[in-house]
């Protein structure tokens, strides 16, 4: 890499990068607009975002990188990271840090659709408090919390427990993994039809049919509480199980067989092993798994949006965030929510990242 | 290293120009053929002012999908081929979201299509929408509306935009065969309404079918019936009053009008399925039990709208089912109609989209799709006899004979109440039977901001 030649002709060099980088940005600059401009055919947009989006950013990682190769050896090492880290960073503070601090900013507002934001103070939190929906959705999330990981992981991990010695175990597994692969809206619509309520004619809905062919009257499962949340907190476990059992199979795999015969040996039951073998050793991928499962339970919005849209006291902090500002046009008070949720995330965040570095 | 950059860029170059080129070229070969091949003067035209400004565009955006958005490109048409100029529609559903966040995000579309005017004043008063009264005078607007719907499109102070849909919401669908067999007869009161509801049941029929689930907008339903009913007993003024906010929710005014309703809504033998049906049933689906065979409910109270909702195979207008007009409570009250629309409001100022308001202040601009039916033109210079059938005509009818005009309240009250609590609290209202109605109807004004 280090030759003589490239030394002679160093500032020619480091002009060269610069222009070559100054001409990446016009033609940055120019793609944006015609990209932005919307008279051309979809397809050709597509085609310039791709070679302008791929290609593009590709000569501008080598232009900075031949630029910091004709720095002094000491320096590049010193300056590479930061020439590759940056770019991921900007990105990050423009669709990331900036929403979030704004978001923040706004919640200290009166601010409206159409308004602009004034009156510092905390007026939005002690409304969202003083707000009986509000501790409503917050008892909801709870439920989700407690339940969803709660359910999802013991399925799982009993699930790859039990497969792992049978014949058909990748069947077994592609069957529950096989909610995963749909949205969360989708796995809702289809639930709905499960718990739909007929006001005539026959039951199309699956639980209410069942009820019917054995003799009862048909149930609005929706609007029976409190067991409604329930209803819902089941769809977010029958798509998370999958997850969970993938990632427990893998672990449970990797306990040793000389582990799990030395307790034969000592006369271990296989309960005694599930419990004082398997989850002890497995005990980290457990955690990891249920934090994962805890961030994107306290971010659930999707299922209860389209099942009841929070009616029936299902609301969640989430929905309730939706709602306020997209619905009512209430940013400051969404925000408030925003914010809400975030200040929840943020520990257990903390915890997965803490976890993430130290494997 | 530094001639593979040289010769990448060159590439990306390369790849780049001829597609820019290539853009230049179709836009002016576009318009080029355009011109060449139909040889129209595109400067002889109501619209532009006299100027020739075809292979423009303008790009409406707005809450019509489907079928509605089939019909309205089509319904551009006749001025696409005047002015040459194009009108790219695009349609969604999440429209009400989609408008604010590219709004105040900086690129709005040229004209939007408001489904009711609470959410065009937010953005009016955010600065994004033009005074179609500078454009067009508002002596030209008098000739084109009616003085009830540009009072509704006066927003903070300006015209924000010509109406282009009206939608009437006192009707009831009824199943036709049904009543010819009975001997039923149309009601002429609400009295006479709630009569042949009990003679219905004595006949072992259920009267109504009623659905309000609407996902997020779930309410709604209600709302129209509360207004319906308080359009009918207490004058206009009341309404009015009750729109502004001055006439509260916890009043002895809306009480009333919640006892009107629950006389028909909480009646078990009236409503298919009971208040768990109300409450669960999408409104869409509230239609079909009136248009199947045989029926299992025989009323229902909906907007013009629904006939799109009926199902397709059975149902038709004017044999299988009618509508007659939600009867008054206080005749001395008159005919009042409680009805919405749409209008196009301009976020652009060009002098192409200022021929396609002009257009869409025409009743021509709705003729393609009066034809093709279940439409109603709020334009004075549409023609009665554009309507294709007895049924659209007779939409259009009692919307001339309507002795008062009210739009939709919860459209005109503030976001928070009227797309928030008033259709909350009232869901609640309905399916709990023992719930706290003077709590539920102080939270919709406390919600008031």
């Amino acid at each position: 890499m280090i030759d003589t030649s490239s030394i002679k002709s160093r500032p020619m060099q480091i002009i060269l990068s610069l222009v070559i980088a100054a001409l990446l940005f016009v033609v940055f600059a120019w793609s944006f607009n015609f990209m932005r401009g919307g008279d051309s055919p979809r397809l050709l947009i597509a085609i310039v975002a791709l070679v302008v989006g791929v290609g593009g950013i590709w000569a501008l990682f080598l232009t900075a990188d031949n630029l910091v190769n004709q720095f002094p050896i000491g320096v590049r090492d010193f300056l590479r990271p930061y020439v590759f880290i940056i770019p991921a960073f900007l990105v990050l503070l423009i669709y990331i840090i900036y929403p979030t601090i704004r978001t923040i900013a706004i919640s200290f507002f009166d601010y409206t659709r159409g308004g602009t934001p004034s009156n510092f103070g905390l007026q939005n939190y002690v409304a969202a408090f003083q707000d009986s929906a509000l501790l409503i959705a917050i008892r909801n999330n709870i439920l989700w919390l407690i339940f969803v990981p709660l359910f999802s992981v013991s399925f799982g991990l009993v699930i790859a427990v039990l497969v792992d010695r049978v014949k058909w175990e990748k069947i077994a597994k592609s069957l529950v993994f096989l909610p995963m692969a749909i949205s969360f809206v989708g796995a809702s619509v289809i639930w709905r039809f499960v718990y739909y309520f007929a006001t005539y004619g026959q039951q199309i809905g699956l639980l209410n049919a069942i009820v019917v062919g054995l003799g009862g009257d048909p149930v609005g499962w929706l609007r029976l509480e409190p067991w409604n949340n329930f209803f819902l907190i089941v769809i977010m476990v029958w798509l998370q199980t999958g997850f969970a059992m993938v990632i427990l199979s893998s672990a449970v795999k990797g306990v040793p067989s000389s582990l799990m015969e030395a307790a034969r040996i000592d006369g271990a039951g296989e309960f005694l092993i599930f419990f004082r073998v398997i989850i002890p050793y497995v005990s980290g991928t457990i955690l990891t798994v249920t934090t994962t499962i805890v961030i994107l339970v306290l971010k659930v919005f999707d299922v209860v949006f389209v099942m009841t849209s929070g009616r029936f006291n299902t609301d969640v902090v989430a929905n309730m965030m939706y709602n306020q500002m997209f619905t009512r046009g209430q940013y400051g008070r969404g925000a408030a929510l925003a914010v809400i949720i975030f200040i929840a995330v943020t520990p257990v965040m903390i915890r997965n990242i803490r976890s993430l570095n130290k494997a | 290293m530094i001639k593979k950059l040289l010769l990448l860029l060159i590439a990306v170059l390369l790849v780049a120009a001829p597609v820019w080129s290539g853009g230049q070229q179709e836009k002016s070969g576009k318009a080029g053929t355009a011109s060449d091949t139909s040889g129209v003067d595109y400067s002889d035209n109501p619209y532009t002012d006299g100027q020739d400004l075809s292979g423009k565009t303008v790009n409406i955006f707005g809450a019509f999908v489907d079928e509605d958005a089939r019909r309205f490109t089509a319904s551009m048409v006749p001025f696409e081929e005047a002015t040459g100029i194009k009108v790219v529609y695009e349609g969604s559903g999440d429209f009400e979201t989609l408008i604010t966040v590219r709004s105040e995000g900086g690129s709005p579309p040229d004209i939007a299509a408001f489904p009711q005017p609470g959410l065009a004043a937010d953005l009016v008063r955010g600065g994004y929408v033009y005074d179609v009264s500078d454009w067009l005078g508002m002596d030209y607007l008098k000739q084109q509306y009616n003085d009830a719907w540009l009072d509704l499109a006066d927003i903070g102070g300006i015209q924000a935009g010509v109406w282009y849909r009206a939608s009437v919401k006192s009707l009831v669908w009824y199943n036709i065969p049904t009543f010819e067999k009975e001997g039923y007869e149309i009601p002429e009161t609400w009295d006479e309404m709630l009569a042949l509801s009990d003679r219905m049941v004595a006949d072992g029929y259920t009267p109504w079918s009623i659905g309000i689930e609407s996902s997020g907008a779930t309410g709604w339903v209600a709302t129209d019936w509360l207004e319906d009913i308080m359009l009918r007993i207490h004058p206009p003024e009341v309404y009015d009053k009750w729109v502004a906010g001055e006439v509260k929710f916890n009043s002895p005014e809306f009480r009333e009008a919640l006892d009107y309703m629950a006389e028909i809504w909480f009646n078990k033998d009236y409503v298919l399925g009971g208040r768990q049906g109300i409450v669960l049933t999408p409104f869409g689906d509230a239609s079909t039990p009136i248009a199947i065979d045989p029926p299992a409910a025989l009323m229902h109270r909906q907007a013009s709208f629904i006939a799109a909702f009926f199902p397709q195979k059975g149902a038709e207008i004017g044999k299988t089912v009618g509508f007659f007009y939600l009867p008054p409570i206080d005749e001395s009250l008159g005919n009042p109609v409680l009805g919405a629309g749409d209008f196009f409001g301009p976020m652009q100022d060009r002098p192409e989209v200022r021929a396609a308001i002009r257009y869409l202040a025409t009743g021509l601009s709705t003729k393609a799709w009066i034809e093709a039916g279940g439409f109603v033109s709020p334009h004075k210079d549409t023609p009665l006899d554009w309507y294709p059938t007895v049924a659209d005509r007779g939409i259009a009818e009692i919307l001339q004979d309507a002795t008062t005009f009210r739009f939709d309240a919860s459209d005109l009250m503030p976001g928070p109440v009227g797309a928030g609590t008033f259709w909350t609290e009232i869901t609640a209202y309905v399916n709990d039977p023992k719930a706290n109605l003077n709590r539920l109807l102080q939270n919709i004004d406390n919600s008031w901001p």
